[in-house]
């Protein structure tokens, strides 16, 4: 078995290489494989993986990469994602790749995949529409014909014909993923110190870079490893981050988060990889169907969603108190409206139900922390005092 | 320039002034009628439906607007902003929880009735969720509708994605509407008001393509706001909305054969030196202001993809009476915010080529991501596509800090100044324009 900190040093590699070497190298090791990048927040991607693909999770260039033509693609009051994915595709970094999928989460991602399309990167750029009914025969028949889109677009390159079987195989695989993943937060909610809120990160995005099976092996290492006792408990206050579902915080904030003394317990960064709450069956004679039921039943909540009928700030709430969190940092990306439009409603509810919450803006290149830390610092000593 | 006296003289200003007075007249009096109200938004209204129940629309984009140019929205903005939303957002949705908090008084000063039913039809804006759950939680006892339209992806309407539209408002839409109204769906009344439409979107099409006349006869764009307003609000399908398209026709084509120039609120311009196609929507709390400077350099936006967000017809898409829920389908789905990049640019390139305009112009706005995220890029498509110069300019729909008047008369300034070197150079070339 590798050591944690080995496991970790390669995730760190893996979940920051905009070059996405890993994923491009497995690319060249068979035929008729595809690669298939997708945006934040949530991809089906057991579709792409019965089609012998693999989906890439592109989250954003981060602070690692020095924007210079994306900035003539966004105006300045345009958040800060998009010009980094921008760059990527017009720089060498997103080349091989196949397809390209933009999930329905605003309108600025809904845009890029027409810059995606006007500039002609990868075979295919397609904005994949979520159904905002949730009734199977209407929404359910909708969102069954955009995987189908999917599955066709990757046909058409490879002529791989999806199999109940292939897909059971791959809805099995993202089963344990998400199990193991689940596996480890609960682990972390009770011993937050053993693994770190940025080593959690790491793994986790290491993982949408990587083959499944291999992410699997990872995680059910860490799970032993983080199964016995390591690093030493602080008098932290335990927080609940919400609001950075699509552009990716970035790790000197998280740092700063836990240094001022808040043990992040509970956060929606990889939210995609949580999507799905729960398994989703994997011995169906249809598992299109298996998987539409799920996004129909068993997703989370975001911003990108419509909730009328159950309202975002009650499940974030609910949220709260299952991670047993002392309380909610509201955390999301400048100009994000689907977050901060969000935002006055949903600390509405936490005001409610009695759960503290502060504040914060940031963009992924943001450098300076100073003021979080003082912030997250002053929050956290509050929460001890009154307790 | 005439005397402006003349300006507002014109039966068709009158006709529409009379439908948005009654208009506000009978929201106010709304509950005392014993009407239904329906909030719902501009782009992808399903007003011909609204109208069959005999419900009463109300739209928060236009409060917002219409606040926008009463100077109130900056007011309105803060108070949002007070009570939590970020600077960041969308100033549409902070103008109208503003209004809202501060008793929902419209445009005429009486007060708006509250929704009986929140219709979400969402089309081309991501936004319109958000201000939905907004609304939802504000006025929590109103039936709540959702119509969701898929995006252009492809570049086309699919069979598929008119079905997925047709089952929302067969088990979603129209039993809501029912309940609320208290009146079955009438397929027939439907029919009849969809026939209505079609005759208001011939005259709207011919009227808009008078524009290609030399000297253009309208402003599509600042006069093009006004004119838009009937066919894509409340009254398309009613009578006085075909009234108020056959008079208006009448009129442009009589200024067509007079070689008149469009109507400014400082009367009628002399000269048309400049024709622009400009993207975007228009800042309100300058509104004159803004357009002064636009007449003032005698440059006439000549076709305006704004005017289109309530419905793209100068393609060739028409309701059809015959299928009345397939044709509000498609229509919900062709407004140009719910079209991809690709289609907007190539829509933006014929406006260029047919109209033969001399320049295209962006009004970049703070608040709007799903027109603005994208604009640099279709600037440079069209500059590379059409060759004419491109302008860009930045402002905001109703939040007054963003619109800086020195700012952008300055890069308009030298934007025309390039525009008439360009003409110099053409001319100078032998080329006609
Ligand atoms: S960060 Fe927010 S606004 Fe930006 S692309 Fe993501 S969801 Fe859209
Ligand atoms: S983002 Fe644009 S289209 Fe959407 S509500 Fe705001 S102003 Fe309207």
């Amino acid at each position: 078995m590798n050591s944690l900190e080995n496991i970790l040093r390669q995730c760190e590699e893996l979940a920051f290489d905009l070059n996405f070497t890993r994923a491009k190298k497995w690319k060249a090791e068979g035929k008729g494989r595809v690669l298939v990048g997708y945006l934040p927040i949530y991809i089906p991607r057991e579709i792409i993986h019965a089609a012998n693909g693999l989906p890439v999770g592109i989250m954003g260039a981060g602070d690692r990469k020095q924007i210079i033509k994306g900035d003539a693609y966004y105006q300045s009051y345009i958040c800060h994602l998009p010009r980094g994915i921008i760059e990527m595709a017009l720089d060498t970094n997103l080349e091989n790749f196949d397809g390209f999928l933009f999930p329905a989460i605003c309108d600025c991602v809904r845009n890029l995949s027409g810059m995606f399309k006007l500039t002609k990167k990868g075979k295919f750029q397609r904005y994949f529409d979520y159904p905002q009914n949730f009734e199977p025969q209407i929404g359910g028949t909708f969102y069954k014909q955009e995987l189908e889109k999917v599955m066709d677009d990757i046909y058409k390159i490879n002529g791989v014909k999806v199999t109940a079987e292939a897909l059971n195989k791959a809805i099995k695989l993202y089963n344990k993923n998400n199990q193991l993943i689940e596996k480890i937060y609960s682990i972390r909610q009770e011993f937050p110190w053993r693994l770190s809120a940025v080593e959690t990160y790491h793994l986790l995005r290491a993982g949408i870079t990587i083959p499944v099976e291999e992410h699997n092996e990872m995680l059910e290492q860490v799970v032993v490893h983080i199964s016995k006792e390591r690093g030493e408990p602080m008098d932290n206050i335990r927080v609940l981050v919400t609001g950075s579902f699509c552009e990716q915080p970035p790790i000197g904030m998280l740092k700063s988060i836990e240094m001022a003394g808040c043990y992040i317990v509970e956060d929606d960064f990889m939210l995609g990889s949580r999507w799905i709450q729960g398994n989703i069956k994997d011995n169906t004679a249809d598992p299109l169907e298996a998987l539409t039921d799920a996004y129909l039943n068993q997703s989370t909540f975001a911003s990108c969603y419509y909730d009328v009928g159950n309202p975002k700030g009650k499940r974030l709430v609910e949220l709260a108190k299952k991670r047993n969190a002392d309380g909610i940092v509201f955390c999301a990306a400048s100009f994000c409206d689907p977050a901060l439009l969000d935002r006055p409603q949903m600390q509405q509810e936490c005001d409610a139900a009695g759960i503290p919450h502060i504040n914060f803006q940031f963009h992924e290149n943001t450098g300076q922390f100073k003021v979080i830390k003082e912030q997250a610092g002053t929050f956290s000593d509050s929460i001890k005092l009154w307790a | 320039m005439a005397n402006p006296k003349e300006a507002v003289k014109e039966k068709s200003m009158v006709i529409q002034k009379d439908m948005l007075a009654k208009q506000f007249h009978d929201l106010s009096k709304a509950k005392e009628l014993g009407k239904k109200v329906v909030y719902t938004f501009v782009p992808g209204n399903l007003i011909e439906l609204i109208l069959s129940f005999d419900m009463l629309p109300v739209y928060p984009e236009i409060n917002a607007l219409q606040s926008g140019m009463r100077k109130k929205s900056g007011g309105f903005i803060k108070d949002a902003e007070k009570m939590g939303h970020s600077e960041d957002v969308c100033t549409y949705v902070k103008c109208d929880v503003g209004m809202m908090l501060n008793g929902n008084i419209g445009p005429t000063g009486e007060k708006l009735p509250d929704p009986d039913l929140l219709l979400l039809s969402y089309t081309g804006c991501f936004t319109f969720l958000k201000w939905f759950e907004n609304l939802n939680r504000l006025y929590p006892n109103a039936e709540v509708a959702m119509l969701h339209t898929p995006y252009q992806e492809d570049g086309k309407i699919t069979k598929d994605q008119i079905e997925y539209m047709v089952k929302q408002l067969k088990e979603e839409v129209i039993p809501k509407m029912e309940k609320v109204s208290g009146k079955k769906f009438d397929q027939s009344r439907l029919t009849k008001l969809l026939e209505n439409s079609v005759k208001a979107e011939d005259y709207w099409v011919k009227i808009l393509e008078m524009a290609k006349n030399k000297p253009s006869p309208i402003d599509a764009y600042f006069a093009g706001v006004y004119y838009m307003g009937p066919i894509n609000t409340a009254f398309r399908g009613s009578d006085e909305c075909v009234a108020y398209y056959k008079e208006l026709h009448r009129e442009v084509a009589d200024r067509v054969k007079n070689k008149l120039l469009p109507v400014t609120p400082e009367g009628e311009m002399k000269e048309e030196r400049f024709r622009l196609v400009v993207e975007g929507p228009p800042n309100w709390t300058n509104f004159r202001e803004f357009w002064k400077i636009f007449y003032d350099m005698g440059a006439v936006i000549v076709a305006s993809t704004y005017t289109k967000v309530g419905g793209l017809y100068d393609t060739g898409y028409r309701q059809d009476p015959k299928e009345p829920l397939e044709s509000l389908a498609t229509y919900c789905m062709g407004c140009y915010t719910n079209m991809n990049l690709p289609q907007r640019v190539e829509l933006i390139e014929k406006y260029v080529k047919e109209y033969k305009a001399d320049g295209f112009l962006i009004n970049s706005i703070k608040s709007c991501n799903s027109f603005s995220a994208g604009q640099l890029m279709i600037m440079r498509e069209i500059e590379q596509r059409t060759g004419v110069p491109v302008g860009f300019i930045e402002s905001d729909l109703v939040d007054p800090r963003y619109f800086s008047y020195a700012n952008i008369k300055n890069r308009l300034e030298s934007y025309f100044q390039m525009l008439a070197q360009r003409k110099i150079i053409l001319k100078n070339e032998g080329v006609t324009v």
